[in-house]
This record gives C-alpha cells, structure tokens and sequence, in this order.
C-alpha cells in the first residue's frame, strides 16, 4: 500500500510526515522547504504502509520545481491512496488544490490541519458538511501535537485498500465538452492517469511543448495534437484566456463557494502573534532588532563554539602526539595516522561545535517564522546585487558556516538565483575565517583593521553580486512571499531538524574531509612542501608574500583555520611579526578570506549545483581573492 | 491602479497582472486572482517590497511585482 502525502507549503504536511517516519522530512515555517520527496515505510494501523512526502505545492500545474517533482511522482509511481493534508486556517487556497487532486482520480482523505489556528481567525468549520459536499473523508488533524494520526492513516488505509475514489469536480460546459472531446481523442491509449484526469491536465498543458510532451507519455497522434490544439483555441476565444488560468479561477470560485458554505466567522482573537510585526516589521525598529538578533545569534554559537573547540582540540592533539609517538614520526603510517586523525578532529572539534548550535538557532529563527520577516526588510537590499530578499538566508548563514549556506540556496527558484547566491555565499567569511582575521589581523594590527577587513568584505560581495548579475542580465523574478504566523516551534521538532542538516554534514562532507587530509598528509610526508610552494608562488609573488606561505594556503582549501595554524610551522616562527609586515598580514588573510572555499564547502556546492558549476565559482573566488588582496596590498602601502 | 500606488489599511479589488507568465503563475498559486480583495498592510523601507493582505493570507511582494498589479477601489 503505498499513501502519498498532497499538501501546500506550510500545511503541516512534513510535519505529519515526521510525526509518523521518525523525523525524515526537512520541515520549516518558510514556504517551499523540501523540493524533493522523502519516502518511508511505516507502520501505523498495524499494517506496513509506503508513506510518501512529496513537496509543498500550491497548484498541480508544474511551472516550478515543487510542482513538477510532485506530478513526476505521480505520473511515475503506483499511488493507491492520497492523504490531502490542508490548513484549515486557509481553507479557501487549500481547497483550490484539494480539487486539483480530486481531478487526477485517485482515492483521496482529506486531513484539515491546524484546526486550532483556524479557531483563532475566528473560523468555524463544518468538516461533515465539507465532505458530504466534495464527497472524500475529511478528518481532523493536529500535526504538531500528533493528534487525529491514527484515525486518518486507518481511513486512508480502508480508501486505498477498497479504491473508493471520490467524484471530480465538475467545470462549466465547455470545459466539459472538451474533456469529453479529449477523452475520445485519447482513444484508450493508456497513462498513470485515467483518461478524464489525463484529458484534464492536457487541455491545461502549455501549447508550446505540447508534442515533446505527448511523446514523452507515449500517447501521441497527429489528431490529438490536432484536437487539443483546436479546443484550447476554442477555450481561449470564449474566455479571453489560457485554459490554465481558466481551470484555475473556475476551481477558485467553486473552493470559494464550498467555503461560503462550511464556515462560520466570528471574531478574530488579537494576541501577540499579531502585534509582533508592530516591532519586528517596523521601518526602524524592525532593522535595529534585525541587528540585534543576529548579533546575538552569532554571540552564542560563537560562545558555544569556542567553548567546545578549544577543550576538544586539545584532546585530539593529545591523543595524537601519543599515538605518533608511540608510531614513530619519521614513518609513512604517522603521516597517515595524523592525516585522518586531523580530518576527525576538523569535523568533531572544528565543524560540529559551530554547526550544531547553528543549525539550533537557525531552526528556530526559521520555525518561529523570523526568516521570511528578513527576507521581507532585506529584498531592496538585495536587488542591487541582482537577488531577492530570500536570498539574505544564505548570507546570514554564511557567516556561520558556508556549508548550510549553500544548502540554503535551494530554497531560490531559479538556477541563476541559486548560483549567483551560491556564489556569494562562499565570500562570506565563515567561523573558521573569523580565526584567521582575529589570529592574524586583530592580534596583530588591532580590531578596527580587523573590521575594516569584514567591511571590505562585504563591499567585495556587493561589486561581485553586480558584475555577475550584469553578466547574467536575466531578471530575479522578484520576490512573491507568504509571510506565515508567527509559532512556536516545539523543542522535539528542534532538536531532530538540527541533527537532520548536521546529518548532512556528517555523512557527505566529512567524509571527503578526512580522506584530503590524508591525501596532504602523505603529500607532507613525501616533502612536497616545495613543489607545492613553487604551485602557488605566482599567487604569492604577486601579493608579495614569502614563498613559504603556499602550503599553509594549500592545507587553507582543506579547513580554512589551517592556512594559519599551518603558518606557524611553514614560516619557523611563533611570533608572525618576526617573519611578516603589517602589509603581508593584511593581503595574506584578504585572500585567505575569498579564494577556494574549503572542501566540505566545495563538496556540498558540487551536490548543489553540479561539478561545473562547483568548478567555476572556485576560480572565481581565486580572481576574485587575487584582485582584494592586491587592492588590500595597495591600500596598506598607502596608510601603514 | 497600481498596487504600489494604493493606500495602506484600505481594501482595493485586484483587475489584473501584467507581466511574465512566471510572475503570473506564482501569484495565483498563492491565491492572488483578479476579483480578490487586496490590503496593503505595510511596507518596508527604501523601495522595498509590499506586505498585503488577500484572502487572510500575508504575502510580501517585490516592489517590481506589484508595479505589475493592478487594482481598484
């Protein structure tokens, strides 16, 4: 028995999903958080059950990636039973897609979520009266605290078993007439989907792939090519409109009237949840909180972080002074033994603790519904660097760790959106870069240099975004966003979302962190140091640094933090300003900031965006970081 | 008129979109259909996107987009 989960974005949906699979499903008050689906099997009436989330999705039209993942699925997969999971707290847009989906033919449950939020707006509905009127099981549900579960699974399961199918909406004449016409034109050639559903879809199908499309589901003829062309002209002459839009406003009066006839309104409850945009919206106080959050967000993992790294580093280089000791240094296997016990360490002393605070935070920033609001404030900002405003995510988390902020990209809708913020992402100078400026730059030179260096930074970011959006002159689509209700996350759904992304890290990155640490421990050990420094000496004649500083910038791709410990040991010193100027320092760390992002960042833009792409943004970065440093050499000439 | 032009807190009608099929596309997902009530409930500084209100349902649109939407009283 396989049950698929059909809801918008923010329904609630990955939230049964987790409820029931164990937390499986990336869930969010943020529209659109998963666009792939998560599969498992599940056993909640007793028997075992394929439950499957599919993404958040308004329409089934598949004009964006949501959309077109969710109907590949269904055009792909045996379906015996859908659960349409909708908030009832929008009844009316909900019911727009419930429609949709009674249009395909499948057995269908209908689960109205968030009954208590509903409640709230001052609505009451009729959920009796709701479904003798679409003729599906409407059941009540709340997700978040796993109520109403049991009941809705044990109905979808006796829907699936028994293939109940509810009847389809039916639209005005014309459009009927034309299903009709299709139905005869498909001439029982075969599909996933029954041949009214399937007649449906085609008369809403876009005209200009229509023939590549028909190949595609193998159900092409020069007369239904014909026939559909022909009565989606007709269609247009009578309603002055495509047939997409004619479906869609047809389902948007019907959801519309079914409404007018199962709720009742009363009074709106005014609490907090709508007085706090007063503030956190407000043209001055909303950007000085905006500050201050993330201030403060960055105080505590910072606070955390360095907490847990310092003691954990040290167990680590203990553990491994011992083991090499016990080795031998001079031996092929201690080059080994360091390399993997240095690619352990990046991960549990040097990501992780920064990571998982992090993500903590992050999580409830994104589940209270703090990140659209920054989007919302941010968007003027960044259209002058050719992105919207939910591009900011990246940024912020970028600051972190360049890892989830790549990840974040995903969330944009298109390609280009997803590079040039990708792109960006990686500039921003993440924790372990903030060791370097802090190690080198503000111990050295004092704070304000190291502050000039974070606001060079971003002047850097700003130039890059407008040359590469000039570059790729395509408009950003602009920014069209649901701000959600603010609420409050419940601790369980927190700690599981964190451990879900830090998963991520674990088992994809760090991985590839320990065999590169291996691969330049033997590299070490097979005294490669010069030939490498002779790899990177254009880059270092250029900024006119010392030649040994190519291996530290070399070991600075695997984790960032160690172009500097590793500076100690290329240069013989343990007090930089014996072996550097204040101008070395300053070039050195701007181009430790910008070249190559490290190789958990590099593994996680190539899962991302591709091989190529992963490619080209890290030459990128290394134009981009000669020029700042260059600039930064110039600069320090000048005034120090 | 156009959205970016309507007064806050008052309730216009929404007639119609100009603009990209992908503009279109994604206001109507979010139940933005011409004939639907429409209230602009803030907006953010220096040229910044619009928040509004259409049927109980917040959504912040670009100021690009709602130069492309247009509305009446």
């Amino acid at each position: 028995m396989r049950c698929v989960l059909v809801g918008q974005p923010n329904s609630g949906k990955s939230t049964l999903f987790n409820q029931v699979a164990g937390y499986k499903a990336h869930t969010g008050n943020f529209s659109g958080t998963s666009v792939t689906y998560t599969e498992s099997k599940v056993r909640v009436t007793g028997e075992v059950m394929d439950l499957v989330d599919l993404p958040g999705t308004y329409t089934l039209a598949g004009s964006n990636p949501a959309e077109r993942e969710t109907l590949k699925y269904l055009g792909s997969h045996h379906v015996d039973v859908i659960v349409n999971v909708i908030d009832a707290s929008h009844l009316a847009q909900s019911l727009e897609l419930t429609l949709e989906i009674l249009d395909l033919g499948y057995p269908t449950v209908v689960a109205l979520n968030m009954m208590d939020e509903a409640a709230r707006y001052g609505m009451r509905i009729d959920g009796l009266k709701l479904q003798e009127l679409i003729g599906a099981p409407v059941l009540p549900l709340i997700a978040s605290k796993g109520r109403g579960i049991r009941n809705l699974f044990v109905t979808a399961q006796r829907f699936g078993e028994k293939q109940i199918i509810p009847p389809r909406p039916m639209y005005e004449p014309t459009i009927e007439r034309a299903i009709q016409d299709i139905v005869q034109g498909l001439d029982g050639r075969r599909h996933t989907l029954n041949p009214q559903a399937l007649a449906i879809k085609l008369i809403e199908a876009d005209a200009d792939n229509l023939d590549d499309n028909l190949k595609k589901m193998e159900i092409d003829s020069p007369d239904l090519l014909e026939r559909i062309g022909r009565l989606q002209s007709e269609i247009r002459d009578l309603r002055g409109q495509d047939p997409i839009w004619v479906l869609s406003a047809e389902r948007h009066v019907m959801a519309a009237n079914l409404v007018r006839q199962v709720v009742e309104l009363g009074n709106r409850q005014i609490s907090w949840r709508d007085r706090l945009d007063n503030f956190l919206l407000h043209p001055f106080w909303g950007y000085l909180l905006l500050v201050t959050i993330l201030l403060l967000f960055f105080e505590v993992i910072y606070g955390v972080g360095s907490a847990l790294e310092r003691p954990l580093l040290t167990v680590f280089n203990s553990l491994e002074s011992t083991l090499i000791g016990l080795i031998g240094s001079e031996t092929f296997i201690a080059g080994i033994v360091s390399g993997i016990l240095q690619g352990v360490a990046g991960g549990v002393a040097i990501v992780l603790p920064y990571l998982v605070p992090f993500l903590l935070g992050l999580g409830f920033l994104e589940d209270i519904g703090y990140l659209p609001r920054v989007a919302f404030m941010m968007d003027a900002l960044m259209h002058r660097i050719g992105l919207h405003g939910k591009a900011v995510v990246p940024f912020i988390l970028g600051y972190g760790c360049n890892v989830p902020a790549v990840m974040s990209t995903r969330m944009l809708e298109d390609r280009r959106d997803r590079f040039l913020a990708a792109t960006l992402a990686t500039l921003v100078p993440c924790a372990a870069r903030l060791a370097v400026v802090f190690g080198l730059v503000a111990f050295y030179l004092g704070p304000r240099i190291a502050l000039g260096i974070y606001l060079f930074n971003l002047l850097t970011i700003a130039i890059t975004g407008r040359l590469i959006s000039a570059m790729l002159p395509e408009e950003t689509p602009g920014l069209i966003l649901e701000m959600p209700v603010y609420r409050m996350p419940t601790f369980r759904t927190m700690i599981q979302k964190a451990w879900f992304r830090a998963k991520e890290f674990v088992v994809e990155a760090w991985p590839i962190l320990i065999v590169g640490s291996v691969v330049l421990a033997v590299l070490n050990y097979l005294d490669f140091a010069d030939y490498l420094n002779i790899l990177v000496r254009p880059f270092t004649w250029l900024l006119g640094l010392p030649g040994q500083t190519g291996v530290p910038l070399i070991f600075g791709i695997l984790r960032k933090e160690l172009s500097l410990i590793m500076l100690r040991q290329a240069l013989g010193v343990a007090d930089f300003s014996a072996a550097l100027t204040h101008a070395q320092m300053i070039s050195f760390t701007v181009f430790v900031v910008f070249y190559i992002p490290c190789l958990a960042t590099l593994a996680v833009l190539r899962r991302e965006l591709g091989y190529r792409a992963m490619l080209v943004i890290s030459g990128l970065t290394v134009i981009i970081a000669t020029i700042a440093a260059l600039v930064a050499r110039g600069f320090a000439w000048f005034f120090l | 008129m156009l959205l970016v032009e309507a007064e806050d807190d008052k309730e216009y009608k929404v007639i119609g979109f100009k603009g990209g099929k992908g503009i279109l596309h994604k206001l109507l997902q979010l139940g933005f259909v011409p004939g639907d009530q429409v209230k602009v409930l803030r907006r953010a500084p220096l040229g910044g996107p619009v928040l509004v209100e259409v049927n109980g349902r917040m959504i912040a649109i670009g100021r690009g987009v709602a130069e492309k939407i247009h509305v009446e009283e």
